[in-house]
């Protein structure tokens, strides 16, 4: 199956390697991966922030870019981003019309009936994690998705974190507007990763892990976090170039 | 705020939304096909609000309760005066069940002002009146206290010898406001539902005060809000399920009273029940775009679910209404003008719609308010979205910015600042993707 990548604006700007593992792990899963190059932003910060004329600018680039409207479903490594195109387009031009985009665990579990991972035998990784799921999720009704696949790879112990549904606290413009309420939010959820006596933090969304990592650079937390597609290329037999 | 007030808030909430959900899976086989029926009824009484009330007048009236329709605070408290004047002409003690309603139209300071002397009875809405205080949440309103600011309280007020021992405490209260029960010709109340079919008030509580207040008095005033209306006896137990399970966990509340009238061949209850039908701005919510909230059964599980509140506590919201619920209901009733800022208060997790007993779409309402303020030019932004929108339709540019945003970094900017208070920026890690994949094919 041949899948359009939407590579999101912040793995474009910092997280390039979140952006490159999810190819690897969707070639892993038997796709052929195209990247659309014309394609930016979703549109999402001015629309949170109540500036729609200027996030309808931006969606329907994205739209156009992506070929949302075309064969070949479009995968991101968002649950933010894909949100904003399923539930905020609607809002946003007051239609019905949701296109559609796929999270990538939603797209393996889901269209690609993956339930474990990565499908064959591999090595162990012994390592112990704790899963943030990210907030968006509700919006697209995903449920243990991520989770599951996280559970099925072989030395993976998912550690289970208190007041799981609790925010990270970033919410895009948000932590800028209301910097002492963000990082009190983000430094609870940190307390409760750590607490769970994981190593890594895992999530699906750089967004929460960008808010996390600069809140664990300052408050110096002993955690690193890694995105769900990392998390799934490291699991992958070796031998398979990147 | 005072760490040790974050921390109780904290606490208690997290407390109450493990509680509820435990709670939920006890009192019903399927609790999402519950909250689904529940927001369909609010729906059908929002779109019947009219008729229904006509129904719930007619019927009240029948069961020999007096209707009084206020179209404002100001109606509706100069209506209670004139209710609470006829009964005693020289004022006196007024005594005061949880009415989150009373609160909305400032009614204690009012009736103080023309000589009554109204007392709070539920313990927690009791500690807040002597402390001079307003409550933080809409069920529990001294959820920022702790026992020890109680005790100083009823310490201060002369109830008994100091203590922090909670069952002391209620002890001293209860006997305190025995007294003010026995003296007291009115007591006043709100509504948690109005049964149209049938006209019955049904009211809940744990503590046994709100008994107290509309049955020991002569004349009992309840005020309620327009939507507070169900259509069917039928419907009370999902409903009384639902509001004990989301606001306390608890699958019932201690007492339901089901209120259908003043005393008849009776000895003892009311010789006059009132039912203050509070409009105050909620036909103009009914028909604007937020009317959702009005399916709001006053639970209180979306503040006690919500990060945001969690962190800054009832007080911040500036408002009767606080957490989720009030960041969409304040300026629904009140205008984006006067508190549309509350509503970029919210980081847009989900988690109140998530737990609303009646799927109130919040964060959607959120954003259509946030749309609206900035629309009106209200609020100031807080990046040059223009900008940003040039940038993001032209790709060549784009591509320009993000090669160029390590410099953007270095220069000093409002939401730079705000961001590196407790947050490192975020860095380019390892691999660029463009590159990678221009390398690639």
């Amino acid at each position: 199956m041949t899948v359009k990548l939407m590579l999101t604006c912040l793995c474009d700007a910092f997280y390039g390697e979140v952006g490159i593992t999810t190819v690897r792990v969707l070639e892993h899963a038997g796709c052929t991966v195209v990247f659309p190059k014309q394609q930016t932003c979703c549109g999402q910060p001015p629309f949170n922030s109540g500036d729609w004329p200027a996030a309808r600018v931006i969606a329907r680039h994205c739209q156009e870019s992506l070929g949302l409207h075309e064969d070949n479903p479009v995968v991101t490594p968002s649950s933010s981003c894909a949100a904003m195109i399923r539930e905020g387009y609607p809002q946003l031009f007051g239609t019905d019309d949701a296109p559609l985009v796929w999270e990538l665990a939603e797209f393996l579990v889901h269209e690609l009936k993956i339930t474990s991972w990565p499908r064959e035998s591999s090595d162990a990784v012994p390592i112990k994690l704790v899963y943030h799921r990210a907030c968006h999720g509700r919006a697209l009704h995903l449920k243990d998705e991520q989770e599951m696949l996280l559970r099925s790879i072989p030395g993976v112990e998912l550690e289970s974190i208190a007041q799981p549904e609790q925010c990270c606290g970033f919410g895009g413009a948000f932590s800028i507007t209301h910097p002492t309420v963000s990082s009190g939010i983000g430094l609870e959820k940190l307390r409760n990763a750590a607490d769970s006596g994981a190593e890594v933090l895992v999530s699906g969304d750089m967004g929460c892990l960008m808010h996390l990592n600069g809140l664990i650079g300052k408050q110096g937390i002993p955690l690193r976090t890694m995105h769900f597609a990392e998390v799934l290329a490291a699991a992958i037999p070796s031998g398979v170039p990147a | 705020m005072a760490k040790a007030t974050t921390d109780s808030v904290r606490s208690a909430s997290a407390l109450k939304t493990t509680a509820r959900l435990d709670a939920l899976d006890h009192a019903f086989p399927d609790p999402e096909a519950a909250r689904q029926r529940a927001a369909e009824i609010k729906a059908y009484v929002l779109d019947n609000l009219k008729p229904r009330l006509l129904q719930l007048e007619e019927r009240c009236k029948a069961n020999g309760i007096q209707v009084h329709w206020a179209n404002d605070a100001e109606s509706a408290r100069e209506q209670i005066l004139e209710i609470c004047r006829q009964k005693a002409p020289d004022g006196g003690l007024i005594v005061k069940a949880k009415s989150m309603a009373t609160e909305e139209i400032h009614l204690n300071a009012y009736l103080e002002e023309h000589g009554f002397q109204p007392v709070e009875t539920d313990l927690g809405e009791y500690v807040v009146q002597l402390d001079h205080d307003i409550p933080s949440h809409i069920v529990t309103p001294i959820i920022h206290k702790s026992r020890r600011q109680v005790a100083e309280a009823f310490d201060k007020e002369g109830l008994g010898t100091y203590s922090e021992v909670p069952e002391e405490l209620a002890m001293q209260a209860r006997q305190r406001l025995r007294t003010y029960f026995q003296q007291a010709k009115i007591g006043i109340s709100g509504v948690n539902f109005a049964v149209a079919e049938t006209g019955r008030l049904v009211l809940i509580e744990n503590e046994g005060n709100n008994r107290l207040s509309t049955t020991a008095p002569e004349v009992h005033i309840a005020v309620m809000g327009l939507e507070k209306i169900l259509p069917r006896e039928a419907d009370l137990p999902l409903f009384l399920q639902l509001l004990g399970c989301s606001a306390t966990g608890q699958q019932l509340t201690s007492y339901v009273h089901l209120i259908s009238g003043p005393r008849k061949a009776e000895e003892d209850g009311p010789k006059e029940v009132h039912l203050i039908l509070l409009d105050n701005g909620r036909t103009r919510v009914l028909n604007g775009p937020y009317r959702d909230i009005l399916r709001c059964i006053r639970c209180g599980a979306c503040l006690n679910v919500c990060p945001v509140y969690r962190q800054a506590s009832g007080h911040a919201y500036h408002h009767v209404y606080s957490g989720p619920l009030g960041a969409v209901l304040a300026p629904a009733l009140e205008g984006v003008e006067k508190m549309g800022w509350l509503a970029k208060a919210s980081s847009l997790c989900g988690a109140c719609e998530e737990v609303c007993p009646v799927k109130i779409p919040i964060p959607r309402m959120l954003l259509d308010l946030r749309n609206e303020a900035n629309e009106k030019g209200i609020e100031e932004q807080p990046a040059p979205w223009n900008l940003y929108a040039a940038g993001a339709q032209r790709p060549w540019l784009w591509r320009l910015g993000l090669k160029l945003l390590p410099l953007a970094e270095q220069l000093p900017s409002p939401p730079k600042r705000a961001w590196e208070e407790s947050r490192t920026l975020p860095q380019r890690e390892g691999r660029s993707f463009r590159s990678w994949w221009r390398g690639r094919s």
